[in-house]
């Protein structure tokens, strides 16, 4: 972690990677191990953005190919990621599975849909009738349920050690890592980029990648370049730790309501409230509060005399079509990965790939045409209906 | 006593040995020292490890005190029972 000591450093890099979350730590480890040298700006420490504030979850679970495609290579990389990067820090990786309820005719419908798509793709998901789910884990109060789609092979890992993981591994390799370092702006000249100012100070490259989540948006502006994307703000909670028994995610797409049991034994709760305000600010809503426990606890009765101890919230980065934009910008040199729309984190270990691709203009591994920026003014947009 | 027998966080059972090899690698904020060990996510939100940690990053900085950033207390700052969240005091419906 080389904080504040950009003053000692040459303010030149082959790339410049802007934000320290999980796609920009990975992307800056895939780099450093081609021998590049990268140089990575973050405002707080690496994880502090929407990354480690995240429910962590890992799911193939998605409506749309080229998200289960990369999904499937993340739960690929997983089960070996805390070796490859060192084996210094836990990742708690798991596969308790990820187990989505519908109650109407509607959200089965589309989660049978979902279930056929992931399954066209060699994803081992499953649907599940009521009476299947209460034998599995008969301490959920299926009422009122039609089905749900299920994968075993789906998890949790845990989203700070993670992104942590990825930049001390990227510093080893000789990446340079700057926390509690903003970036004011970026800079270009003649229609390419040609770096970013830091504090004040210029940094020098002819690459640039933005991986700022909903920050984002004003540091591509300030080059000129328009991203669809806006932040919002979500919360969660975490319980006191209680005896692990595997509690998939269950997640219902009805009420936006999730929760989930994570290695230590803590449950986490997370609901969707539209009312919720559009900003990176990370303030705390008591309302929240209220809300989540009743939708959960109708669902899993038995954790009622369980204790909450800290409620927290982040921002999702969301472009129209819940989609992330992965792409060249119209300005040289300037790439950006963001927009994930609150199911980023998963897409970590594909998220540095595709960067390291791209810097070397390989073909992506994955086609990632869908992902391009030019679909919002092409009309052209591709929704993604698993999102929560 | 030695520095590995001296448990910091009682909630996660962090060492006084573990605080300091972390700072030593570099990480000087109470927030970044959470992400890593868990301290302050505990039943007691750091009642019991905030100070002594505080206390270690100001020696390896040279920083005093009150420079210390804290980092940031969390709601309900006491743990409350989930049904209470729910239903209040007249309990749970079903």
């Amino acid at each position: 972690m080389s904080e504040n000591k950009s003053q000692n450093t040459k303010k030149t890099a082959d790339v410049i990677i802007v934000g320290g979350g999980v796609h920009g730590a990975s992307a800056a480890y895939h780099l450093a191990k081609e021998g590049i040298d990268a140089a990575l700006f973050e405002k707080g420490y690496l994880s502090s953005g929407g990354s480690g504030r995240s429910a962590a979850g890992l799911r193939q679970h998605f409506g749309t190919e080229v998200n289960c495609r990369l999904a499937k290579y993340n739960l690929e990389c997983f089960p070996t990621l805390q070796d490859d990067l060192g084996g210094e820090l836990n990742l708690e990786f798991t596969q308790w599975g990820y187990l989505w309820v519908a109650y109407t005719d509607e959200s089965m419908a589309q989660l049978e849909k979902n279930v056929s798509l992931q399954q066209s793709l060699d994803i081992p998901s499953e649907i599940l009738t009521p009476e299947e789910m209460k034998r599995r884990w008969p301490y959920l109060n299926v009422e009122r349920m039609i089905g749900a789609a299920f994968c075993a092979k789906d998890g949790h890992i845990n989203p700070h050690t993670l992104t942590l993981a990825y930049g001390r591994a990227a510093e080893k390799l000789g990446a340079r890592i700057f926390t509690y370092t903003p970036a004011d702006k970026l800079l270009a000249s003649g229609g390419k980029i040609t770096g970013v100012q830091v504090a004040g100070e210029i940094w020098s490259a002819p690459r640039v990648l933005l991986t700022a989540g909903p920050w984002s948006t004003a540091l591509a502006a300030s080059v000129g370049v328009e991203l669809p994307v806006t932040a919002e703000r979500h919360n969660l909670l975490v319980t006191e730790t209680i005896e692990p028994f595997e509690c998939p995610m269950t997640l219902c797409l009805d009420d936006g309501a999730y929760f989930k049991q994570v290695p230590n034994g803590s449950f986490f709760f997370g609901r969707d409230d539209p009312d919720e305000p559009k900003t990176t600010e990370s303030g705390n809503s008591a309302k929240f509060l209220e809300g989540v426990t009743k939708s959960v606890l109708q669902r899993i009765p038995a954790l009622k005399g369980v204790r909450v101890v800290h409620q927290w919230s982040g921002p999702y980065d969301v472009t129209p079509d819940h989609q992330a934009i992965i792409d060249w910008t119209p300005v040289e040199g300037l790439w950006v990965n963001c927009g994930w729309s609150g199911h980023g984190l998963q897409f970590g270990p594909s998220g540095g790939r595709l960067a390291k691709e791209m810097f070397f203009g390989e073909h992506t591994f994955v086609d990632i045409h869908n992902f391009r920026l030019s679909r919002f003014a092409e009309n052209d947009l591709f929704m993604e209906p698993a999102f929560i | 006593m030695k520095e590995d027998d001296i448990v910091v966080c009682r909630c996660e059972e962090i060492t006084l040995e573990e605080i300091r090899s972390w700072i030593g690698k570099g990480y000087r904020h109470f927030d970044e020292l959470k992400r890593i060990l868990r301290v302050g996510m505990g039943p007691c939100q750091g009642r019991g490890c905030r100070d002594i940690i505080l206390r270690e990053l100001s020696r390896a900085t040279g920083e005093p005190m009150d420079k210390i950033d804290p980092g940031v207390i969390r709601p309900p700052v006491k743990p409350i029972k989930l049904g209470l969240c729910a239903y209040g005091k007249e309990g749970a419906p079903i």
